[in-house]
């Protein structure tokens, strides 16, 4: 038997399709392969009773000839998404313990649609992060290495879940992207990943980092499996009033194959000081892919670029320091307090032992740009830019179908590097962040290798609910590429 | 007249600004579907929002919009069709999210109009600044443990109306007559209960002291204060200390303060400097709130007639004067049951036994006007008892009398006790005869020239029937027969 972890969500739901194995037989390979990889520190909960009892139930329910677009399928649920009854973290120390009452909308869609779930996978503390080392739960390991052989990074702050993803240990996973969060781990791991356009997947149940800017979207292998997996995540939601009531396409139908006469477009403010060479020729060759698919690539100018970067860091700080005042230790999740302690006491010692030094950075500098005397400057400034940035991609849509860029400024980092320099750490995200003010769905294809054999990712980036321009692009992309490296230990 | 409060140094006037806190009537909280039920136990009417557990969203509830937009279009005001929820962020233990939602510099409602009806009769016009909507708090509870505090989180994310008048308001009178129409308003429209014991309506006080014809001095807001009697109390007396510091050389500081009704003083709550910094911002999780002319036309169809039209209407209609009319209509059900007794009846007559009569006993009894033992049916058979001579006016007092204390149906009573009006020619002569025959000295009074006299005989008349005599009839009959 070919080993069931290495197949991709499509071919694993073909075969389930035609008998060939069972969703039990697919989710104790991924158990397995989740005991052998546990190293990597990929997931926070794993829940083997759980991914057993509902892989049973969707045998059982396959074989009355009820299959969902999902059936069957062991997927890792990065743990941001609030799952019934399955502690759910945030990857904080103030959420140890805490077992929601509820689904996600996101994760109820997904197990609707027959979806497994193996376990809750890791992340940086509240999605803060772009290296998934501010984990109270400890630090994920990239399944990739370098020449060195040392420990690599993730990325982040899906890190778990484009670990898990990489190293077979789901057959994909869900993510969440505030600024890059699916996109430079997908990057760094070799995998594909997706942030659909925001408002296209419900908000609801998903613990919040910056409201305006997070969206859930899939970590797959391949594009045919993000477009399989956003179709089974997405959907209007009345629970959510920033989602959006419009229909959802059959995303796997946009897959033809074809874009002869699209327009790509290249930013030329995405060519930064700096950019290493590998990164500047991977873009090159994606170039050339495109046009040798029958693409027309076109220069575009998207001159607020530079501001994006400290547009985010004052846009999500802010939105976070106020989504996080909810964890004060009063109704769940930690508390810290000492006999005689005043309610100030309390808040200080359970939000000072609760959060990480990320997420304390972040609430201080959003709890700055808000504060009287500072809004203007900071805050409604940042708000002003944002829609800036909007209206640059405005323009370049009004020439182009689709925009190509690198996912991010490097690969995979050693862990430990960036740690002492925030400012640093944040150049991570130049790349994804401006797509994320922009609300608009941008996807990560890898598609090539750094000189140290470590894969490399470009983004699409897409007009607003027109993942399926992404998409098709995307899967040019990937069979041009036709990266088929593996991290060691992998390869099929 | 202006009110002026005498100093040591003068003359000083007084600049009042209310901001009224107004809980919307509505079946489920502003952003979640849970009750707004009062008096449930504890924490039984929180859903996971009001809860704020992780990764929960507000969504709008359109009947707290229609309300406040009704709220809105009642006060004549500027209805505004984009408005946005924002953020308030502090910490407290009653407040879940930490942070409340409510809007801030793009409210629901703009500015409009409240007319005050003073106790002369006259009328002043306050402008209202805005209205906006926003989440209420929970409520701590410190007396239930001697160690800790309870939350009950059930008004946790209740839809309340903020209504912030100008600082147009010049005496504790104009306060108060403030606070009444502006109650008067949200009852008869149905947006609020205006109960300020059950907390359903608050009231902060923004009070400054200027000489008269200067600018704005430094104001002080009390806070929640929960009647329109301590309301007026406290800027009175707040105003006082204000006057004194000045006077006494001091100068007054910005700030926030309790007023202590026992004691009869405001007391400094916190100052400007430990003022909260409410970092307000769009709130992300929200679109903003956006209508069209139809949602606001739909909703002025439902308008009610208005305490203002409906004295217009009483004035125009009913002879009243602006006294009257604004004393039925001051509560709904009060002109409610004006207009059932005045129907079909001279209506200043109405106004005059609705008014002197009917409320000068329930305000005796203390009694509101929907617990009154005498309905409106009745108190109008009682004044067609008397229009049609059945009883006289003075025996209209006492079958009144009757009837607050029974409840009982006038035309009964009257039958009942015999009190039918003696308009039988023979029977009133019989009795003229009688006190005749009993006073001839006082009869020749009168023929020579003492008029006045007459007057003694009707009375004596009217006693030996027991009052049941028609007067005019007994006036007319005395006439014929003493100066014929």
């Amino acid at each position: 038997m070919t080993d069931l972890t290495k197949l991709t969500l499509a071919e694993a739901r073909d075969g389930l399709a035609k008998g060939d194995y069972t969703s039990v037989e697919l989710t104790e390979a991924h158990l397995k392969s989740m005991d052998a990889h546990r190293n990597l520190n990929a997931y926070i909960t794993e829940t083997p009773e759980k991914a057993m009892e509902m892989a049973k139930a969707s045998d059982a329910k396959r074989a009355k000839g009820d299959a969902g677009k999902m059936e069957g399928l062991p997927i890792a649920v990065k743990d941001l998404f609030c799952t019934e009854g399955v502690q759910t973290t945030a990857a904080s120390h103030i959420l140890e313990g805490f077992k929601p009452e509820y689904e996600s909308t996101v994760t109820s869609n997904l197990f609707g649609n027959g979806a497994v779930m193996l376990g809750k996978a890791n992340l940086d503390e509240f999605a803060m992060g772009s290296s998934n080392t501010s984990s109270y739960y400890g630090n994920v390991i990239n399944p990739w290495k370098d020449k060195s052989g040392k420990d690599l990074v993730p990325g982040g702050s899906s890190g778990g879940s484009a670990a898990a993803v990489a190293a077979n240990m789901a057959l994909a996973a869900t993510g969440t992207d505030t600024g890059g969060s699916i996109r430079q781990p997908a990057s760094y791991c070799g995998i594909v990943g997706l942030k659909p356009t925001y408002g296209r997947c419900s908000r609801w149940g998903i613990v919040a980092f910056a409201s305006s800017l997070d969206q859930a979207g899939p970590m797959t292998k391949t594009v045919r499996d993000a477009a399989i997996m956003l179709g089974a995540m997405a959907g209007h939601d009345a629970k959510d009033s920033t989602s959006a009531p419009i229909a959802v396409p059959d995303f796997e139908a946009a897959l033809t194959g074809d874009i002869r006469g699209m327009k790509i477009g290249i930013p030329k403010e995405y060519r930064v000081d700096g950019m290493p060479e590998e990164i500047s020729k991977l873009w090159d060759n994606g170039v050339a892919m495109l046009r040798d698919a029958g693409a027309e690539v076109v220069d575009v100018t998207l001159p607020h670029t530079k501001y994006a970067l400290g547009t985010y860091y004052i846009v999500a700080p802010a939105e976070a320091s106020s989504n996080l005042a909810r964890y004060d230790g009063l109704r769940y999740g930690q508390r810290v307090m000492d006999d005689g302690d005043s309610l100030d006491d309390m808040y200080m010692k359970s939000r000072a032992a609760g959060f990480g030094k990320e997420v304390q950075r972040r609430i201080m500098i959003g709890t700055y740009v808000l504060s009287a005397g500072y809004y203007d400057a900071y805050y409604n400034k940042a708000l002003k830019v944002r829609r800036r940035i909007y209206q640059d991609f405005e323009g370049a849509f009004g020439q182009v179908d689709a925009i190509l860029t690198p996912t991010a400024p490097s690969a995979a980092f050693a862990i430990g590097e960036n740690e002492g320099d925030p400012v640093k750490m944040y150049l991570n995200d130049v790349f994804t962040v401006p797509a994320s003010l922009a609300g608009l769905p941008g996807i990560s294809v890898p598609t090539g290798l750094s000189a140290e054999g470590l894969p490399l990712g470009l983004q699409l980036i897409g007009k607003p609910f027109d993942e399926e321009t992404v998409l098709r692009v995307g899967g040019v992309l990937e069979s041009a590429a036709n990266f088929t490296a593996k991290p060691a230990g992998q390869e099929g | 007249m202006s009110y002026i409060l005498e100093g040591s140094t003068g003359p000083w006037e007084i600049v009042v600004g209310l901001e009224v806190h107004c809980q919307v009537i509505s079946k489920s909280k502003l952003f979640s579907g849970a009750s707004t039920k009062f008096g449930n136990e504890p924490n039984s009417n929180v859903s996971l929002v009001d809860a704020a557990m992780p990764g929960m969203l507000p969504v709008v509830n359109a009947e707290c919009v229609r309300q406040a937009v009704k709220t809105g279009l009642g006060l004549k005001a500027k209805i505004n069709k984009e408005s946005v929820f924002a953020r308030k962020n502090y910490f407290y233990a009653d407040l879940p999210q930490g942070y409340q939602i409510s809007q801030f510099d793009k409210p629901i409602v703009g500015e409009g109009t409240i007319i005050l009806d003073m106790p002369d009769g006259s009328t002043k016009s306050v402008g209202i600044e805005r209205l906006h909507l926003e989440q209420d708090a929970g409520k701590s509870m410190h007396d239930q443990d001697p160690k800790y505090s309870h939350i009950d989180l059930n008004r946790s994310g209740v839809a309340l109306m903020e209504i912030v008048s100008m600082p147009d308001i010049r005496s504790p009178e104009e306060a108060g007559a403030y606070l009444t129409k502006l109650r008067a308003i949200v009852r008869y429209l149905g947006t609020c209960d205006g109960n300020m014991n059950e907390g359903s309506m608050r009231c902060d006080a923004n009070v400054s002291v200027r000489r008269p014809g200067e600018g704005f001095g430094t104001r002080c807001e009390i806070k929640n204060v929960n009647s329109i009697r301590f309301v007026m109390q406290a800027i009175e007396i707040e105003a006082k200390r204000q006057i004194e510091v000045i006077e006494g050389g001091g100068e007054i500081q910005q700030e926030t303060r309790l007023y202590d009704q026992r004691l009869g003083e405001t007391r400094s709550m916190r100052s400007k400097e430990m003022a909260h910094d409410y970092r307000y911002f769009p709130d992300p999780d929200l679109l903003p709130l956006v209508f069209d002319d139809a949602f606001i036309s739909e909703i002025e169809k439902e308008l009610p007639e208005l305490p203002d039209e409906k004295k217009a209407r009483f004035m125009r209609e009913n002879g009243l004067s602006a006294y009257d009319a604004g004393v039925l209509v001051a509560e709904k059900e009060k002109a409610d049951y004006y207009e059932v007794v005045a129907k079909g009846r001279d209506g200043k007559l109405a106004a005059n036994w609705v008014i002197t009569n009917l409320f000068g006993a329930l305000n005796k009894a203390e009694v509101g006007i929907a617990d009154s033992p005498v309905t409106a049916e009745n108190l109008g058979k009682l004044i067609d008892l008397i229009s049609d001579d059945t009883i006289s006016g003075r025996i209209a007092k006492d079958v009144f009398e009757i009837m607050i204390e029974t409840g009982g149906d006038p035309e009964k009573i009257v039958e009942e006790k015999g009190l039918k009006q003696i308009t039988d020619t023979g029977a009133i002569e019989t009795a003229i005869d009688e006190v005749i025959a009993a006073n001839p000295d006082k009869v020749e009074e009168i023929r020579a020239g003492k008029d006045k006299m007459l007057g003694w005989f009707v009375g004596q008349v009217m006693k030996s029937t027991g009052g049941k005599a028609n007067p005019g009839m007994v006036n007319k009959l005395l006439r014929d027969k003493i100066l014929g």
